[in-house]
């Protein structure tokens, strides 16, 4: 139990010092979700129908920035090997990394979806849909990253390979996000449906990611 | 406790890279492992290690704990020294002894062994090479593991962390541990026996100049 306190500690301490991911994750959240109304123009019912997709993309994109680095960093300076060498299983490393993970990237994006939804002419329940949504979702993006995070450890400039990699298998989990977040505000679907279907894909991919993340790790390792 | 390797061999990228590798380390021992580049002295400790596949033969401890690994019981001091330069020494260091199960969360006094103490509270960021190597050797006093795996451990040492670094190793025999180090030169494991990993080489070399 220390040791996994000590994981999750040790990971939020870097992603909020310097030169961490925390900020760059939400930053360019902020940044792509500004655009849009620019690029569009004021139209505000458009904005309003295509709003929740915006977000739940700009959510995707900026969930993966930061994640190249989550197993390369451990792998580059030897503390993977150290870690191996733990007494504690690696899928519970790897799960409590992804939670520190989402803790410093997850969360703050939730936290800036309704300010940004603003933006794109968003009235309170529909915010509150999408947060909600975020909430939900953001965790399963995660832990799906993992998986491509393991798989491109040994890889120099594995950011690519890990978009490629991750996105096709997030796509469930985005179908099904901006799907609840506009059965909120537009119907005609209830908004339950496709929500305990993403409730579902998160916990899936709980259980899935930690486990395919660390034999990949096992594997790349030797 | 003893640790004996029977015949081990390593390959790596379809090479083979040792065979018929067989020693035998019993508690308060070291064994030095020598060879040129590439014999396989790293590749013999990550085996140790269990952070790689054991290709042939078998590894045996007698006397540790039955529920872990032989890895589990080892401290493997690498070429790299698994440190975040965004934390401190102290942070560093009380990250992995909490992660290795250390016993107490004092770092203290491991820092003021590798004489680190006055440094505690700096970012790792700005440690030279030879203090993040004494960093590391802290990590091996701030958790009590039984073997030692140490890869060229006095690459970047001065000649005081040097003396350091045979006084923390002398104290660790004389309490029962075991120390494998992969070596070039003198580390100051005075009268350890020496495994030498390019025999076979050597032999292969000497009958191509006969020829």
């Amino acid at each position: 139990m220390t040791a996994l306190a000590a994981v999750l500690v040790r990971d939020m301490r870097i992603a909020v010092r310097v030169g961490g991911g925390a900020l760059m994750g939400v930053l360019f959240f902020l940044v792509v979700a500004t655009l849009v109304p620019f690029a569009l123009g004021p139209d505000l019912a458009l904005l309003q129908r295509i709003g929740p997709a915006i977000l739940w993309l700009a959510a995707l994109l900026a969930s993966l920035l930061a994640l190249d680095r989550l197993f390369a960093a451990d792998h580059e300076d030897g503390s993977l090997d150290l870690i191996l060498t733990g007494r504690t299983p690696l899928e519970l490393v790897v799960l409590v990394k992804g939670v520190a993970h989402w803790l410093t990237t997850g969360v703050p994006l939730i936290v800036a979806a309704p300010l940004i939804g603003l933006m794109l002419n968003l009235d309170a329940r529909a915010a509150g849909a999408l947060v909600l949504t975020l909430l939900v979702g953001t965790p399963a993006l995660t832990f799906i990253g993992l998986i491509g995070a393991a798989l491109a450890v040994t890889l120099r400039r594995g950011g690519l390979l890990l978009a490629v990699l991750v996105l096709p298998l997030a796509v469930p989990v985005l179908i099904f996000g901006v799907a609840a977040a506009n059965a909120a505000v537009i119907g005609p679907v209830p908004f339950g449906t496709p929500f305990t279907i993403l409730c579902a894909l998160t916990l899936a991919s709980l259980v899935v990611g930690p486990f395919a993340a660390a034999a990949a790790l096992r594997q790349e390792i030797e | 406790m003893r640790l004996s390797a029977f015949d081990l061999a390593c390959r790596r990228g379809g090479r083979d890279v040792f065979s018929g590798i067989s020693f035998s380390l019993a508690g308060g021992e070291g064994l030095i492992v020598a060879g040129r580049n590439g014999a396989g002295k790293s590749s013999l400790l990550r085996m140790v290690a269990g952070l790689l596949r054991v290709a042939g033969g078998s590894l045996v401890l007698e006397g540790g704990d039955s529920e872990l690994t032989v890895g589990e019981q080892a401290h493997y001091l690498g070429h790299q020294d698994a440190l975040k330069p965004a934390l401190s020494v102290s942070e560093n260091l009380r990250f992995w002894s909490g992660f290795l199960g250390a016993d107490s969360a004092d770092v203290g006094g491991p820092l003021a062994a590798v004489g680190l103490d006055s440094l505690a509270d700096l970012p790792a960021a700005y440690l030279s090479a030879g203090q993040r190597r004494r960093l590391s050797i802290a990590r091996l006093l701030a958790v009590k593991r039984p073997i030692w795996l140490l890869d060229e451990p006095t690459s970047a040492l001065d000649t005081s962390a040097q003396q350091r670094l045979r006084d923390i190793m002398a104290v660790h025999l004389a309490g029962g541990g075991l120390i494998l180090a992969a070596t070039h030169g003198p580390i100051g494991l005075d009268g350890a026996p020496e495994l030498r990993l390019d025999r076979n080489f050597i032999a292969r070399d000497e009958m191509a100049a006969q020829q």
